[in-house]
C-alpha cells in the first residue's frame, strides 16, 4: 500500500506539474493583458508536431524536443503580433472571443494540412524505460517531466526576479500605465510575456507527449482546460497559486484514479471537478489569489 | 523648459481641462494649486500621456511631445510620482527603484542614482529588500519620490506628494522638494497645502473647473484672495 501510494505521488507530481508549467503560462498572459488566452493548447500541439516532424527527418530527440519549444514560443509571439495587439485595448469578452477564434483557426489548419487522426511522435527508447527504487520502478518519462518541471520552475523564479524584463512583467501586471511611466514598452513586455507563456507551453507538450508518443489535432485542449481549471483554483492571474493550482490538481485526478472504488471510476472527472468547486466555495479567490485582482490593465 | 497651450482633456463627453496655457522654466519650482476636481491630475497626467489628450500643445525643451506615448517620454527626461502613490506593492523597494530606471540610458550611471536617492532617504536603504506595500504613507511617497529621480529627471512632476501624511512627514517632504529645486530639478507640482507650497514655490498657477483662473508669484497669490476663491468656488 505504501508502495502504491508512493508510486501515485510521483506521477500526481509529473501530472501536476506538466498542468502548472500550462497554468502558469496562461496565468502570465492574463497577469498583464487580463486576457484568457484558449489558444494555448494549439501552442502545444504546434509542439507535438514538431516533435513529429522532427522524428520523422531522424532529428535526434535532444535537439527536437529544444526546437519544439522554441517553435510554440515563435508561435506564441507571432499569436500576439497578428491576433491579440489589434484587439489589445478592446474589452475582455472580445479579447477571449478572438483567442477561441484563433484556437478553432489552429485546429482547422491542423486537421487539413497534417492530419485528421492521431499520429505517432518517434521517442527514445530510454524515455519508457524505468529504474528501480528499491521495490518499486519510476519511469524515466516521469523522472524526465519532474525533473523538467523544477527547472522550469527555478528558471522563472530567477528571471521574473533578477531580470529587468522579468521586474518590468511583474510590474506591469500590478500596474501598466505606471510601468509604462517608468519606460516599459507596452509591446515588449507583451510580447515577452507570450514568449514566456510559450515556451512554458511548449515544455508542457514535450514531457506531455514524451508520456504518450502521440500528436492529434486537438491535443492541447484537454491539458489546456485543466490548466485553465488549475488557475482558477489556484487564483487567477497569480503566478504561484498557478503552480499550486496545478499540482493540486493532479494529484486530485491521479489519487482519484488510483484510489476510488472501481465502480465509481467512471465518475472520477465529475468527483474531480466537484473538490474544485468545493474548494472554490471554500476560497473564492483560489488557493494563492493574485494581489492586484482587477487592476488596471493595457 | 515646459510650453503648454490650449491643452484639453476630456474622459468621454466629460470635459476636465478645457483650455489650460502654462510654463516652467529651466530651475524653476512651480505649484499648480485648486481645488478638488480641478482637473489639476488630468493636468499633469497628459503630460506624460497618461490621461486623454484632447487638444492642445505640449512644448518640452522646444519639442513637441504631445503625441509621444508615456514610455518614451521617461527617456526624454520628464517624468511624474503620481497621484496615491502608485508604487508596485507586490515589488521590494529595490525593485520598484530599480524600475524607476528601466528607461535609463546611461546604464554605469545606475549606482550613482541609487547613492543619491539612498542618501536623500536612507529609511529605503535599510528597507530594501522589503515589499514596497508594507511601507508605511511616509515611507511609500519617499519610494515614489525617489523612483521617479532614478531616472535622473529634467522635468519632475509631482502629483499631491504631501497627501494623506502626519503633519510631520509633510514637513520632511516639502523640504525635500525646496532640496531637489536647490539641486536644479525643476520641478512642477501640484498640492492641496496652498500655505507650505506657496512658502517654498517660486511661482504658482491656480486652477478652478479645468481653467487657470490666476497665476502669479509666490507673493503676488499669498497677498491676494484669488487662491481662497478658487478653493471656495467661487473663483
Ligand atoms: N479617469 C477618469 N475618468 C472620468 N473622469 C475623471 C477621471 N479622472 C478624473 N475625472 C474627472 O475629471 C475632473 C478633474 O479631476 P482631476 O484631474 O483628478 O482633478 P484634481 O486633481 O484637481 O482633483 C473631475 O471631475 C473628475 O471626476
Ligand atoms: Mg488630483
Amino acid at each position: 500500500m505504501l508502495d502504491l501510494i508512493l508510486q501515485q505521488t510521483i506521477n500526481a507530481v509529473a501530472l501536476g506539474g506538466t498542468y502548472a508549467l500550462l497554468a502558469l503560462g496562461l496565468a502570465i498572459v492574463f497577469s498583464i493583458m487580463g486576457m484568457i488566452n484558449f489558444a494555448h493548447g494549439e501552442l502545444m500541439t504546434i509542439s507535438g508536431y514538431t516533435l513529429m516532424y522532427c522524428g520523422l527527418a531522424g532529428v535526434p530527440f535532444v535537439i527536437s524536443a529544444p526546437l519544439a519549444i522554441l517553435a510554440a514560443a515563435g508561435a506564441a509571439v507571432m499569436m500576439e503580433r497578428v491576433a491579440f495587439r489589434p484587439v489589445r485595448n478592446a474589452s475582455a469578452a472580445t479579447m477571449l472571443v478572438t483567442s477561441f477564434a484563433v484556437a478553432a483557426i489552429l485546429q482547422i489548419l491542423f486537421q487539413n494540412l497534417i492530419a485528421k487522426r492521431s499520429k505517432p511522435v518517434m521517442i527514445p527508447d530510454v524515455l519508457s524505460e524505468s529504474i528501480a527504487f528499491g521495490d518499486f520502478l519510476i519511469g524515466i518519462n516521469k523522472l524526465l517531466a519532474i525533473a523538467t518541471t523544477i527547472a522550469m520552475l527555478l528558471f522563472l523564479n530567477w528571471f521574473l526576479k533578477r531580470t529587468d524584463v522579468g521586474i518590468a512583467m511583474r510590474a506591469a501586471a500590478e500596474d501598466f500605465p505606471i510601468a509604462q511611466l517608468m519606460g516599459v514598452q507596452a509591446n515588449a513586455v507583451i510580447a515577452g510575456a507570450f514568449a514566456l507563456s510559450g515556451m512554458l507551453a511548449g515544455v508542457a507538450a514535450v514531457l506531455w507527449v514524451s508520456q504518450r508518443a502521440s500528436v492529434d489535432p486537438l491535443m492541447g485542449f484537454v491539458p489546456v482546460l485543466k490548466a485553465f481549471i488549475a488557475a482558477i483554483l489556484g487564483g487567477l492571474g497569480s503566478l504561484t497559486g498557478a503552480v499550486a493550482g496545478g499540482f493540486m490538481l493532479g494529484f486530485i485526478e491521479i489519487y482519484l484514479t488510483a484510489f476510488l472504488p472501481e465502480h465509481l471510476l467512471e465518475f472520477k472527472e465529475p468527483i474531480g471537478l466537484g473538490i474544485v468547486v468545493l474548494m472554490l466555495l471554500w476560497r473564492p479567490n483560489g488557493l494563492i489569489p493574485a494581489a492586484a485582482i482587477g487592476s488596471q490593465k493595457v | 523648459m515646459l510650453k503648454v497651450s490650449g491643452l484639453k482633456v476630456a474622459y468621454g463627453a466629460v470635459e476636465a481641462v478645457r483650455g489650460v496655457d502654462l510654463d516652467v522654466e529651466q530651475g524653476e519650482l512651480v505649484a499648480l494649486l485648486g481645488a478638488n476636481g480641478a482637473g489639476k491630475s488630468s493636468t499633469l497626467n497628459a503630460l506624460v500621456g497618461l490621461s486623454p489628450l484632447k487638444a492642445g500643445r505640449i512644448e518640452f525643451l522646444s519639442e513637441d511631445i504631445a503625441k509621444l506615448p508615456t514610455e518614451v517620454l521617461v527617456r526624454r527626461g520628464i517624468t511624474l510620482s503620481p497621484e496615491g502613490r502608485r508604487i508596485f506593492a507586490s515589488l521590494s523597494v529595490a525593485e520598484n527603484l530599480r524600475l524607476g530606471a528601466y528607461g535609463r540610458a546611461e546604464r554605469d550611471q545606475l549606482d550613482e542614482a541609487y547613492d543619491q536617492v539612498f542618501a536623500l532617504f536612507p529609511i529605503l536603504k535599510e528597507r530594501e529588500t522589503q515589499l514596497a506595500g508594507t511601507l508605511s504613507g511616509g515611507q511609500q511617497q519617499m519610494l515614489a519620490i525617489g523612483r521617479a529621480l532614478m531616472i535622473g529627471p529634467k522635468l519632475l512632476l509631482l502629483d499631491e506628494p504631501s497627501l494623506g501624511l502626519a503633519p510631520q512627514i509633510v514637513e520632511t517632504i516639502f523640504e525635500l522638494i525646496s532640496a531637489l529645486r536647490d539641486r536644479g530639478i525643476t520641478i512642477l507640482m501640484v498640492e492641496q497645502n496652498v500655505a507650505m507650497s506657496l512658502d517654498i514655490v517660486d511661482r504658482g498657477y491656480v486652477m478652478a473647473g479645468g481653467e487657470i483662473v490666476a497665476a502669479g508669484s509666490a507673493q503676488e497669490l499669498k497677498a491676494s484672495n484669488v487662491v481662497e476663491n478658487a478653493y471656495l468656488g467661487t473663483g
